[in-house]
């Protein structure tokens, strides 16, 4: 755990009474849209999964530091803070990568071949599902079923919804947006 | 305290503001439609409407129309009677649909989807009425259709015995998968001791291929919270939740946006409507786990705890949230209250079958033509649903099965057409209602993989809390990985059966109890497919199949006495999907059902090991 960390933990139980319009004292003012959402709940333990959504909002993934101090502020044992969060698939505990794509592997889009669409961007960037690229370009990721059935296979990419894909168009469209920044 | 709002002045001020302009135009709004493009038809319209004067349309953005696989769709409807759909639009056909009808009165031909077509036609909507019709956001626009009159009929004329009796009359099931009759959850929770009761809506639709709930959710928000304000009403509580998959992030915003607005228009909250009665309802989302759609892991996630189920007894209305008695109904099933509330219990008795009363909402999709959202009665034939709704196999293929109940269901082949879709039929086929997802497959589709497909999910979402589901997933997915891929022997395949007949009966909830459902149901049909795959390496098995058959009888020992030990449990085999309506005391008979088939089976690997 970093230094940054260390202090802002000392920190966390003066915030809940700071006001709105300070800084926050870890010096992450991030850490104030998760107070911000404490605050409004109460702190009250139940709450705890809203409050995880939130920090994964903000922070873009839960980091150890960020999960205990979820914990410190609702008071929970850090144990069950990591168990809840590890529990649940939406949380994610790692950076997410520069552009991601999420195959949607529904029945309607297994039926239409959502499997394959994986196994083709699996193979081409060398990204098991769930995971991002080792040069941190691109995360792949699964989606049971967006509701889309009706556009099957459907690909997210990098928050766009694309129907009826393959694995070849499915791959040029990977490949424009990874150039499109690169 | 504001004053409630004036239902009927409300309804008066919106239908006359729809009579205001000469044309309207509702464009679907769904996240299908939004998908394939609705926001630029949206978009294009009401600019067009904003710049030309002489074109004096309303545009209104709706919720699903149901024909998904024809999205973006577009209805316009004329002053005084006349409407006329059209299907994959854009933004410049929009414009130019729109043009032709209000300068020239003519349709365009080429875009326009025939209003007689059965998958229109044949439909009842109910649950679906408003879908596509009113403007989610805006509770003038369900009040005009008669949102919220059942609550006030129900609050100003009937006691709350009165409301469960027209649930009881309506002889409603529940809609999560088990199809619990809904009226004796209800006064199971109206007869629980104590203050606090808790009603909530369970709106975690987990089954991959299923989007009924969050469609009622995100295009009539005002109906579930209407539903869920009855049910309190009936049963004594004063806080109801809505719980909804945070893959849901569209059906949160408007259900809180709906409970916001029905907060200040005094029908939810504080002495609602000025009478005594008040509730509070409060959102809560999960975070991506298919278990918590089981009502006691949904109650633990509810808490904020990890979402594993525990056993029942003691069931939820005398034991569930924090304690206190609480009633968990599918999303589906509270949507259709107000309609049983609003016109009586005996008019919902009389759609549907006898045992199966009302209509179901179902996502169609696969491979067939028409993919999207139907509503159709209760005891419509499977038949009619792929060919004349669905309007039959895409690129003229061959039906070969119907999958209902996803994970926790089974495969329906083409001999069985003719079923009547209705709770019963389809347990005693091997397959469930489950929340609503149908999946058409054709020829192409290899039966063992899907059954793969489906443990491999089963397996990803078990959540680890009893040895028979964590471990007999895996392993019932690593032989199915090992049969569909080749490597298989007819042992396997009886290994598989064993397995599924353990982790059936011995697993702790509906998610581990319904896993072997696919397994089973393909093994049951479509066993000449798995024996196609065994054929290829008999050769390297016949060694080990001369000591199986000595222990043949023990394995059809083991089957029968699993079928005495499924009474107890198979009754809860069903309930995962999503709702988890009750299964508290639903029958075992698709269980014993299964068990058979299983035995059957097991005898034709007998028979075609010696072939081999």
């Amino acid at each position: 755990m970093s230094d940054t960390t260390a202090s802002r933990h000392q920190s966390d139980t003066s915030t809940t009474a700071t006001s709105d319009h300070r800084a926050h004292p870890s010096g992450d003012d991030r850490f104030e849209l998760v107070d911000k959402h404490l605050r409004r709940v109460h702190y009250a333990q139940d709450q705890l999964i809203e409050t995880l959504h939130v920090a994964q909002d903000v922070f873009g993934f839960l980091s150890e530091d960020l999960l205990l101090y979820v914990a410190r502020a609702l008071r929970l044992p850090p144990s069950m803070v990591y168990g809840v969060a590890t529990f649940y698939h939406l949380f994610t505990f790692d950076p997410p990568g520069e552009h991601s794509c999420t195959v949607c592997t529904g029945t309607a889009c297994y039926v239409k071949g959502a499997d394959g669409i994986v196994a083709g961007v699996t193979e081409a960037y060398d990204v098991p599902s769930g995971r991002t690229s080792d040069d941190g370009r691109l995360t792949l990721k699964t989606a049971r079923c967006l509701g889309s059935c009706g556009l099957a296979p459907v690909v997210v990419l990098d928050g766009t919804v694309l129907g009826h894909q393959d694995t070849a168009s499915t791959l040029d469209r990977v490949a424009a947006a990874l150039e499109g920044v690169g | 305290m504001a004053t409630p709002i004036d239902l009927h002045e409300v309804a008066e001020r919106e239908r006359e503001a729809r009579f205001r302009t000469p044309w309207r135009a509702k464009v679907c709004n769904s996240t299908s439609c939004a998908s394939a493009g609705s926001g630029a038809v949206l978009g294009a319209l009401r600019e067009v409407v904003d710049d030309e004067m002489a074109l004096d349309v309303m545009v209104v953005p709706t919720g699903c129309m149901g024909l998904c696989s024809a999205g973006p769709m577009v209805r316009l409807l004329r002053r005084g009677g006349g409407e006329h759909t059209y299907g994959r639009v854009t933004g410049e056909v929009a414009v130019e649909v729109l043009r032709s009808h209000v300068e020239h009165d003519r349709p365009v031909v080429e875009h326009q989807l025939d209003p007689e077509m059965p998958f229109f036609a044949r439909q009842e909507r109910i649950v679906l009425a408003n879908a596509g019709v009113i403007d989610p956001d805006r509770i003038e626009s369900y009040v005009a259709h008669g949102g919220y009159s059942a609550l006030e009929k129900a609050l100003t004329t009937m006691i709350p015995a009165d409301v469960l009796e027209q649930v009881r009359l309506s002889r409603i099931r529940g809609r999560g998968g088990a199809g619990y009759p809904a009226a004796n959850k209800w006064s199971l929770l109206a007869a629980a001791e104590g203050d606090t009761k808790y009603v909530v809506a369970n709106g975690d639709e987990g089954d991959p291929g299923a989007y009924m709930d969050r469609t009622i959710m995100e295009d009539d928000p005002h109906r579930v919270l209407e539903g869920l304000a009855l049910a309190a009403y009936a049963t004594g509580a004063t806080q109801a939740y809505i719980y909804v998959r945070a893959e849901y992030p569209r059906a949160v915003e408007r259900l809180d946006r709906a409970i916001r607005v029905a907060r200040r228009n005094r029908l939810l909250g504080r002495r609602i409507l000025d009478t005594k009665f008040s509730l509070n309802i409060d959102v809560r989302i999960g975070a991506g786990a298919f278990v918590c759609g089981e009502e006691t892991a949904l109650m633990a996630s509810i808490e904020g705890r990890r979402g594993t189920p525990r056993l029942r007894p003691p069931y939820p209305t005398e034991h569930g949230l924090w304690g206190r008695p609480t009633m968990i109904n599918n999303v589906e099933t509270l949507a259709n209250i107000p309609a049983i509330v609003g016109r009586g219990g005996d008019w919902f008795a009389s759609i549907g079958t006898s045992d199966s009363t009302g209509t179901k909402v179902f996502a169609l999709a696969g491979d067939i033509v028409n993919t999207g959202l139907i509503e159709v009665p209760m005891g419509t034939t499977l038949r009619d649903i792929v060919e004349e709704i669905g309007g039959g196999m895409a690129d003229g293929r061959q039906f070969k099965a119907a999958q209902t109940g996803g994970p926790s269901g089974g495969c329906i082949p083409a001999e069985y057409l003719d079923t009547p879709v209705d709770y019963d039929s389809l347990r005693q086929l091997g397959s469930i209602m489950g929340s609503g997802g149908l999946i058409v497959m054709d020829d192409q589709q290899a039966m063992p993989d899907v059954a793969k497909f489906f443990m491999e999910f089963s397996m990803d979402e078990s959540c680890g809390k009893c040895t028979p589901c964590r471990a007999g997933t895996v392993q019932m997915h690593h032989l199915l990985d090992k049969i569909t891929s080749g490597d298989g022997t007819s042992r396997d395949v009886r290994d598989l059966e064993n397995l599924c007949a353990v982790v059936r009966d011995t697993s702790l909830c509906g998610l581990g109890q319904a896993a072997p459902n696919p397994v089973l149901s393909t093994l049951h049909y479509f066993k000449s497919e798995y024996d196609d795959l065994i054929g290829r390496t008999s050769d390297v098995s016949s060694a080990s199949e001369a000591s199986e058959m000595s222990t043949g009888s023990e394995a059809s020992e083991m089957s029968t006495g699993s079928e005495a030990s499924e009474m107890s449990t198979g009754s809860e085999a069903s309930e995962m999907s999503t709702g988890s309506e009750a299964s508290e005391m639903s029958t075992a008979s698709e269980a014993s059902e299964m068990s058979t088939a299983s035995e059957a089976s097991e005898m034709s690997t007998g028979s075609e090991v010696s072939n081999a």
